[in-house]
């Protein structure tokens, strides 16, 4: 099996996706002659022609609109965002059409908005965000956020041949820190299907992104101190994988929860009530969060150091858990 | 901050306890909850656990000094050990019961301490700190929590413990080579070893010596003793206990114990003959609803009998369950007063020791009690050959005053019976 790292397995998934579909297209800025700002999209203007690899101003408003309109004229599009934190001026698009109007019309909206996130390369408050929440809190988008590369691609194919509309969470961390032998041929990994990582008995940490990473260093780190760990990797955020979350809770009866995003209205919040709600008395202690604190990402490299969760801060909070 | 630490009151009608010995001196640090020193009471003797973490500064009450509740026996400076956190400055004085909280803001390790209820003695209301799963494991498998041994945080009761306290339920089901009837504690003591400086040496009585002794000599001046001894075959109820035995444990995590047998038959007789269940007051004699069936147990420091409320409702697991609940808490001297009150009807156990039979006291205000030999093979005649048979010598004491021989022998003929035909399901 050919070895290929996260972003070229992104790349490969739209690449057989647009010769599988003619529908398929692609919009973005810088995606067509410079090949996209992290080249997801290289080569492709040549393969595809500039009607499927259109380079768009620098309006993420305009970008998403085009996108929705053609969508709903049976296209479909896969929006890049060059950083998801230029997502929000695209928002209104997002969340007031592409994410209702199935419900207003029953008309299917089968988009994906795809871009990198996530901090750990020094980017700055403005091109280091984790701001998958923004849309996790919004009825009628999808929102996936794949932590290797096996599953980017799975993911961006499941995206693209869903009819509702996708934000598709890359983390710009694992673009090419990750390498994987990935399967020849086609295959998708479903929406809504979290997968466990490593089983563990002892405290279940659940997490997604490049924090599934994370989590599996702490992990190996606490098997010689024996502490079993066992890693849920979420992979979808909206819907996410209530069950095998729940199953994990019931197993390990303690539970990390741990995410790069701040902390306040974070997915971990949400999975907390879950946990709460349905696996109470299978609880053997507090429910605990591991995440960034409640701040902008800062710029200076120490500063950022300090506001993002690592192995080490992880089985800080194991230990004191594990001891409760 | 200085707290003061104070001799609780064990149950309503007590008054006053002795402080039986300080587990901590002066100088030294103990850990909020941590045992800190034990009493003794008219009824129930304990381990009384620091209701602050800090140092003992003083102790104001010596040992074996008895003095009234809600005296100040000791103090201790929380501040004297270290510098408090904010946060737990914010919590304020002891008694103020906290919720467990572990805050880990992004990986920092910040560890609440997590207040728990200043006596942990008293069974019922007791607080054991535990979790929402530990509390379901021990409804699912009926274990009294305060008989967990706690190694987590602040000693809570942890998943792991107990999960471990639930396998350890104890394992057997054939006839042992010396039965012990009912679960007695280990062998009681001959009283403290004695290191003679004179000829004599005098020690106080515990303040629960002086409750039995005040408690047996009323009771021969109340009663008019009257004995009588049956001698009982037991096969029936050894074969139920060897064809059951395992599975009764496998089901219910506890032992089936010859106690509950016992235990059964006399409140079948107890049920046929409600006098046996009466008490005395004046010239009334007051019949009591409930069978309320005393157990005494051995401990180092004296005899407890703690009583199986309801027992003529209870099915045999039930009082099987019950048995087992009330000699774990005994030993573990985690006794609360409703625990020991309002018995009917005593069963005590000589032949826990090997004796042949014993004629035992009137628990008052009760009108009798059964004594339980010791269960042995023995040689016996039946059908004019000779067997050999599991005996036991079951003898009645009652009070001659409202009941006769004959009507005590009619009940004891009823035990026997019960035994020797044993056909309830214990399954």
């Amino acid at each position: 099996m050919p070895v290929l790292t996260y972003l070229d397995a992104i790349r490969q998934g739209i690449w057989e996706e647009m010769e599988r579909d003619p529908s398929v297209f692609l919009l973005g800025e810088d995606i067509g002659v410079y090949g996209g700002a992290f080249k997801v999209t290289a080569g492709m203007l040549e393969k595809f022609g500039e009607d499927r690899v259109v380079d768009t101003p620098i309006s993420e408003s305009a970008i998403v609109g085009a996108a929705v309109g053609a969508a709903l004229m049976g296209m479909r599009p896969i929006a890049e965002m060059q950083f998801m934190d230029f997502i929000s001026c695209g928002f209104d698009q997002i969340v007031n059409m592409a994410a209702k109007i199935h419900y207003r019309w029953g008309a299917k909206v089968p988009l994906v908005i795809r871009g990198p996130s996530g901090a750990g390369t020094h980017g700055g408050p403005y091109h280091s965000q984790s701001n998958e929440m923004w849309f996790v809190h919004t009825p009628g988008l999808k929102v996936v956020a794949p932590a290797t590369a096996y599953d980017a691609k799975g993911l961006i194919k499941a995206a693209i041949r869903d009819d509702n509309p996708v934000i598709f969470f890359e983390h710009k961390f694992l673009y090419r820190r990750i390498k994987e032998e990935i399967p020849t041929g086609d295959y998708v990994v479903p929406i809504g299907k979290a997968i466990v990582r490593r089983e563990g008995t002892d405290i279940s940490v659940i997490t997604y992104g490049a924090m599934v990473w994370t989590a599996l260093e702490a992990a190996q780190d606490l098997e010689k101190d024996g502490i079993s760990l066992e890693v849920v990797d979420l992979r979808s955020l909206l819907p996410y994988d209530e069950e095998t979350v729940l199953t994990s809770v019931r197993k390990c009866n303690k539970v990390i929860l741990l995410h790069e995003d701040t902390r306040t209205g974070g997915m971990a919040g949400e999975l907390a009530a879950l946990i709460a709600e349905r696996a109470f008395e299978d609880l053997d202690g507090p429910v605990v969060r591991v995440t960034a604190p409640d701040t902008p990402v800062p710029f200076s490299p120490p500063l950022e150091e300090y506001f993002l969760p690592n192995a080490k801060k992880l089985m800080d909070a194991v230990r004191t858990l594990a001891e409760f | 901050m200085s707290t003061n630490v104070i001799m609780p009151q064990m149950g309503e009608s007590v008054a006053e306890g002795t402080v039986v010995k300080w587990l901590k001196k002066v100088g030294e640090r103990v850990e909020r909850d941590e045992p800190l020193f034990e009493i003794s009471t008219d009824k129930v003797d304990a381990e009384i656990p620091s209701p602050a973490s800090g140092v003992l500064t003083k102790i104001l009450v010596k040992e074996n000094e008895t003095v009234e509740v809600n005296t100040v026996v000791a103090e201790i400076d929380g501040e004297a050990a270290r510098v408090a956190t904010p946060e737990e400055k914010k919590q304020a004085a002891p008694p103020a019961t906290v919720p467990p909280a572990l805050p880990l803001p992004s990986g920092v390790k910040a560890v609440t301490r997590v207040a728990a209820p200043p006596q942990r003695v008293q069974g019922e209301g007791e607080k054991i700190r535990s979790s929402p799963l530990v509390r379901r494991i021990a409804r699912e498998n009926n274990v009294d929590l305060t008989l967990v041994h706690g190694t987590g945080l602040g000693g809570r009761v942890s998943k792991k413990d107990i999960l471990s306290y639930v396998a350890q339920s104890p394992i057997g089901g054939t006839v042992p080579a010396a039965p012990r009837p009912i679960p007695s504690a280990a062998r009681q003591s001959a009283g403290p070893r004695m290191a003679f400086s004179s000829p004599t040496e005098v020690l106080a009585m515990t303040p629960m010596r002086r409750q039995i002794a005040e408690h047996m000599m009323a009771s021969q001046q109340t009663s008019a003793h009257v004995a009588t001894v049956y001698e009982v075959e037991l096969t029936k109820v050894v074969e139920m206990r060897a064809q059951h035995g395992a599975e009764f444990e496998k089901r219910n995590g506890l032992k089936l114990t010859y106690t509950t047998f016992l235990i059964r038959a006399a409140v079948e007789a107890l049920k046929e003959f409600p006098i046996f269940n009466s008490s005395v007051e004046g010239t009334n004699i007051v019949y009591k609803r409930d069978v309320n069936i005393g157990v005494a147990v051995t401990l180092d420091t004296g005899l407890i009998v703690p009583v199986i409320k309801r027992a003529g409702e209870k099915n045999f697991l039930e009082i099987a369950r019950a048995v087992q609940a009330l000699a774990e808490r005994a030993r573990g001297k985690k006794l609360s007063v409703e625990d020991v009150q309002g018995g009917t009807f005593t069963i005590t156990n000589p032949g826990a020791f090997g004796s042949l039979f014993g004629i035992p006291i009137i628990n008052q205000p009760q009108v009798a009690i059964l004594g339980v030999g010791g269960i042995e093979k023995r040689v016996v005649v039946r059908h004019d050959a000779i067997a050999i048979r599991p005996m036991v010598y079951l003898s009645l004491s009652f009070d001659h005053r409202i009941i006769d021989g004959a009507l005590a022998n009619q009940f004891m003929g009823r035990v026997k019976t019960y035994l020797e035909n044993w056909d309830e399901p214990v399954i």
